[in-house]
C-alpha cells in the first residue's frame, strides 16, 4: 500500500510500504478514507521530537472503514465507518478506566524510552515516533488500529468525512484544554493559537459557557476564520500588546482560564525570539516556549492555565515566580480522546461544533509531501490539509 | 543536504538522550541498586493476582513471569486507595550489570521488567500489544533508534 513516510527533518515521501494485519486479538484493520495534518506533525517534520527512524509512517488523525476485525473485536463489524483516537488506549488500566487515556499504560510498546526521557511513558500513539509506541501513522490506505472496541467510535449519519476527521483529534483536544483548564459559566477565557486546535478550544470554551472568549494569534486569515467559524472575538499579537488588551477586557482582572495552543516552535517578536531559537538549535532547550509565557503572565491571580501545546523536553525562562506567587494553576496533557469523542460527534451532528471549515485544503494522499508544505509554511491560507487515500 | 539532515536528526536524539542521562543519574550519584524489587501496579482485585499477600506460589504466576522460574521471587500485595494489585519481582541471585550489559541486552533486570510489563498487560487486558511491523530503512541515527527500540520494553524506570 501507499503511505506517507518521514524521512528526514523536513523531508517527506510517499512510499509503498506493506500492507498492515491483524497483530493482536483486539486490533482491526481501518481503510482509511480522511486523515489530516496536525500541528503537532510539524514537530516531527522540524526535527524536535526525537525517536523517529527514517521511513516512518506519520499522521495520527483519521476516520476510516472497517475492513477487518481480530476475533476479540465485539462493538465493530467489518463496513462500520469510524473516527480512530490518535491514542491507543486499552479501557482497562487505571489511567483508561479513569478517562486519562493518553496515559495508558498498556498501549506503549516502547515504555523505556519515554522513561528515561520524563519519569513515565505516555499510552501509544499513530504515526507519532518510537517513543510513543512506534505505531505506523494513518496517511496510509490502511492501519491497524489496536483496541479497537475502545479506540474506534461509530460516526454518525450524516456527518460528512471532512467534518468528522477533526473528531479523531483535534477537537477532543480543544475540548480537553476547556474542560481540564476548569471553564466554567461566566468566565473569561484566553486561547492562544488559531489553528484548528486553537479553535476548537475556543468553541468547547464557549460551549461550556464561557461569557468572553478571546482567541490569539498573528494570521490574518485564521484570526478572521476564528471570528466568523467559531464567533469569538480575536487579537493580533504583532499588532497589540497582548497582556494589556487582555487586561482592559477583562475589567484588569486578567482571563480566568488561559489556554496555549501553539506548542514548542511558537513564533515569537522581539529578540525574546531569537534567543529561543539559537537555544533550540543548539539544543541547549528543546521548546520555544513564548505563548506558554505569555499566558501565565496574562492570567489572573488564581487562575488556570491549560497547556495543549507539544513540548518535548526542557524549556528555559520559565516563569516559574509567577505561576508560584500568583497561586496559578497550570496543567497540560496529550488528549484524552476517548472521553470526549462520541459527546463531539454528537454535537458535529446537531450544528453545535463546526468542524468541516478547518479542512482547507482537499487532497489524495500522492500529494500529501504538498499538503505539508502548504500547512508547514501556512500558504493559501492552510488551516488543515485532509488527504483522501481512497482517492 | 541528505548528510545534514542525518546530522540534525542525530542532534536531536543526541538532545534526548542527554536530557534523559541528566535526569537518570540518581540524586546521590548511587549506582542502581540490582538487589531492588521492581514493581509494576495491576488494576485488578487483589485476590484475582494469587492468593492473599503471601508470596505467590509460581505456578499461579501470569505466564511471562513463571518462565523466570527460579531465578525470581515475586511477591503480591494490595496497592493503597483501590489502584489494584502491586505485583513485585526481584532477582535471586541479582547481579550487577553494566553499561555494555544493558546494550546487549544482558542484564537479566530488563527480562524482569519485561516480564512484569507483559504480566500487566495480560492481566489487564487479556493480552500483549505487539508493535507494529516496522516500515523504516537503515540509517546510523535509526541504527541506535532501533536498539534503544529493542530494549526499550526491558528498560526504564520500572
Ligand atoms: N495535547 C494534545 O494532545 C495535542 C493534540 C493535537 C495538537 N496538539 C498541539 O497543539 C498545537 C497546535 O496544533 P495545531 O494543529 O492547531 O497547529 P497549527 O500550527 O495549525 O497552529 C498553531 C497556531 O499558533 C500560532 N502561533 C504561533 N506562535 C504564536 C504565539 N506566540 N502566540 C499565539 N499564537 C501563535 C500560529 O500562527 C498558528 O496559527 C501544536 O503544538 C500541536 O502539537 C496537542
Ligand atoms: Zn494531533
Ligand atoms: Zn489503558
Amino acid at each position: 500500500m501507499k503511505a506517507l513516510c518521514w524521512q528526514g527533518v523536513n523531508d517527506l515521501s510517499v512510499e509503498e510500504v506493506p500492507d498492515p494485519g491483524i497483530r493482536n486479538r483486539q486490533d482491526a484493520v481501518v481503510k482509511v478514507l480522511a486523515s489530516t495534518t496536525c500541528g503537532s506533525d510539524l514537530h516531527l517534520l522540524g526535527g524536535y521530537i526525537p525517536a523517529m527512524r527514517a521511513g516512518d509512517v506519520i499522521g495520527h488523525e483519521f476516520l476510516g472503514e472497517i475492513v477487518e476485525v481480530g476475533p476479540d473485536v465485539s462493538r465493530h463489524k467489518v463496513g462500520d465507518r469510524v473516527v480512530v483516537c490518535s491514542f491507543i488506549g486499552c479501557g482497562r488500566c487505571w489511567y483508561c478506566e479513569n478517562d486519562l487515556w493518553s496515559l495508558c499504560d498498556n498501549s506503549n510498546t516502547n515504555p523505556g524510552i519515554a522513561q528515561a526521557m520524563w519519569g513515565y511513558e505516555t499510552g501509544g500513539v499513530f504515526g507519532y515516533s518510537h517513543a510513543m509506541g512506534g505505531f505506523r501513522g494513518a496517511h496510509a490506505e490502511y492501519v491497524r488500529v489496536p483496541y479497537a472496541d475502545q479506540g474506534a467510535f461509530p460516526v454518525p449519519e450524516g456527518v460528512d468525512d471532512a467534518s468528522a476527521v477533526f473528531a479523531s483529534d483535534a477537537a477532543p483536544t480543544g475540548w480537553m484544554g476547556a474542560d481540564l483548564g476548569g471553564v466554567k459559566p461566566g468566565d473569561t477565557v484566553a486561547v492562544w493559537g488559531c489553528g484548528a486546535v486553537g479553535q476548537m478550544a475556543a468553541r468547547a470554551a464557549m460551549l461550556l459557557g464561557a461569557e468572553r472568549v478571546v482567541a490569539i494569534d498573528r494570521l490574518p486569515e485564521r484570526l478572521d476564520m476564528t471570528r466568523r467559524r467559531i464567533g469569538c472575538e480575536t487579537l493580533d499579537y504583532t499588532a497589540t500588546d497582548v497582556g494589556a488588551e487582555l487586561r482592559e477586557l477583562t475589567g484588569g482582572r486578567g482571563p480566568d482560564v488561559c489556554i496555549e495552543a501553539v506548542g514548542m516552535e511558537a513564533h515569537d517578536t522581539g529578540p525574546q525570539h531569537w534567543y529561543d531559537k539559537a537555544k533550540q538549535m543548539t539544543r541547549l532547550q528543546t521548546e520555544r516556549p513564548a505563548a506558554v509565557r505569555e499566558a501565565i503572565h496574562a492570567c489572573r491571580k488564581g487562575g488556570s492555565v491549560f497547556v495543549l501545546g507539544v513540548y518535548a523536553g526542557l524549556a528555559d525562562k520559565f516563569p516559574l515566580g509567577a505561576m508560584m506567587n500568583k497561586g496559578l494553576t497550570l496543567r497540560g496533557a496529550q488528549m484524552h480522546g476517548h472521553r470526549y469523542i462520541p459527546m463531539l460527534l454528537d454535537r458535529i451532528a446537531k450544528g453545535e461544533l463546526s468542524t468541516g471549515h478547518l479542512a482547507t485544503h482537499t487532497m489524495p494522499l500522492d500529494e500529501a509531501p504538498k499538503g505539508y508544505d502548504l500547512f508547514k509554511n501556512k500558504k493559501d491560507g492552510c488551516v488543515r490539509a485532509v488527504f483522501r487515500p481512497a482517492g | 543536504m541528505q548528510r545534514a539532515k542525518t546530522a540534525a536528526a542525530a542532534a536531536t536524539a543526541a538532545a534526548g538522550a542527554g536530557a534523559a542521562a541528566w535526569w537518570l543519574k540518581s540524586r546521590s550519584g548511587a549506582p542502581e541498586n540490582a538487589e531492588r524489587w521492581l514493581v509494576v501496579t495491576v488494576n485488578r482485585p487483589p485476590g484475582e493476582l494469587a492468593a492473599g499477600l503471601a508470596p505467590a506460589p509460581l505456578a499461579r504466576l501470569p505466564e511471562p513471569l513463571a518462565e523466570l522460574g527460579d531465578d525470581i521471587v515475586v511477591e503480591v500485595r494490595p496497592a493503597p486507595g483501590g489502584k489494584g494489585t502491586e505485583l513485585a519481582a526481584r532477582l535471586r541471585d541479582p547481579r550487577r550489570a553494566g553499561v555494555v550489559d544493558r546494550v546487549r541486552g544482558n542484564d537479566p533486570r530488563q527480562q524482569v521488567r519485561s516480564a512484569l510489563r507483559d504480566a500487566k498487560s495480560l492481566l489487564e487486558t487479556g493480552e500483549v500489544l505487539l508493535p507494529d511491523l516496522p516500515t523504516t530503512r537503515p540509517t546510523p541515527v535509526g541504527e541506535v533508534l532501533e536498539l534503544a527500540t529493542r530494549r526499550a520494553g526491558g528498560e526504564g524506570r520500572l
